[in-house]
């Protein structure tokens, strides 16, 4: 069950609305993205959390609709 | 097992073993690219790592998400403490982090790096 590209932008936009964000469509099945997320949310935060914050704003997409999604997040 | 004989087990086998994977497949056989990806990481650094198929059990493969509040597989946890999923462990070793962390966490590693 594949998820746009444009749907994870706008639930991380919802969430980050600083965010700079990139996303690539990896195999061009709408099923492995990789995104990188520019965000102020992430300052002193661990990459784990960093991360939980992304997958929280996924509403639980991660691991269902989205079966991949390579993350990299950092600060500005 | 109930989901609290699940995450009383889950603690028991983190705490139990200073490195733990919990992946698809096993270390010999990953049954998924990003599995593997830790698995070859671990041991490209030699180091020693207890496996957790999450594919024999669904009790486990939902436990363990639920344990560290990450939605996928593989997991990554050293001396305890969750370390990461494929692209987090990834990032440490380009970085030397998690070779770092070894150390820190006084993990029988050798010191291979990326050009290694």
């Amino acid at each position: 069950m594949p998820m746009a590209a444009d749907d994870i932008t706008r639930l991380i936009k919802e969430r980050f609305p600083d965010a700079e964000i990139r996303i690539e469509d990896l195999a061009g099945d709408g099923d492995h993205y990789a995104a990188t997320i520019v965000s102020e949310a992430f300052r002193g935060k661990t990459r784990v959390q960093q991360h939980q914050m992304v997958y929280d704003a996924l509403k639980g997409s991660m691991g269902g609709a989205l079966h991949a999604l390579a993350l990299k997040t950092t600060a500005p | 097992m109930s989901a609290e004989d699940i995450q009383d087990w889950l603690r028991k086998e983190i705490a139990g073993n200073d490195v733990v994977l919990f992946m698809k497949g096993t270390k010999t056989m990953p049954q998924c690219g990003f599995s593997m990806q830790v698995a070859q990481i671990l041991n490209h650094l030699g180091v020693d790592f207890k496996d957790v198929n999450v594919l024999e059990d669904m009790s486990v493969r939902e436990g363990i998400k639920a344990y560290s509040n990450w939605p996928t597989i593989p997991q990554l946890y050293v001396k305890g403490e969750f370390v990461g999923g494929c692209d987090i462990v990834r990032e440490m070793f380009q970085a030397n982090e998690l070779q770092e962390l070894l150390t820190t966490k006084g993990i029988v590693h050798n010191q291979q790096t990326m050009t290694a």
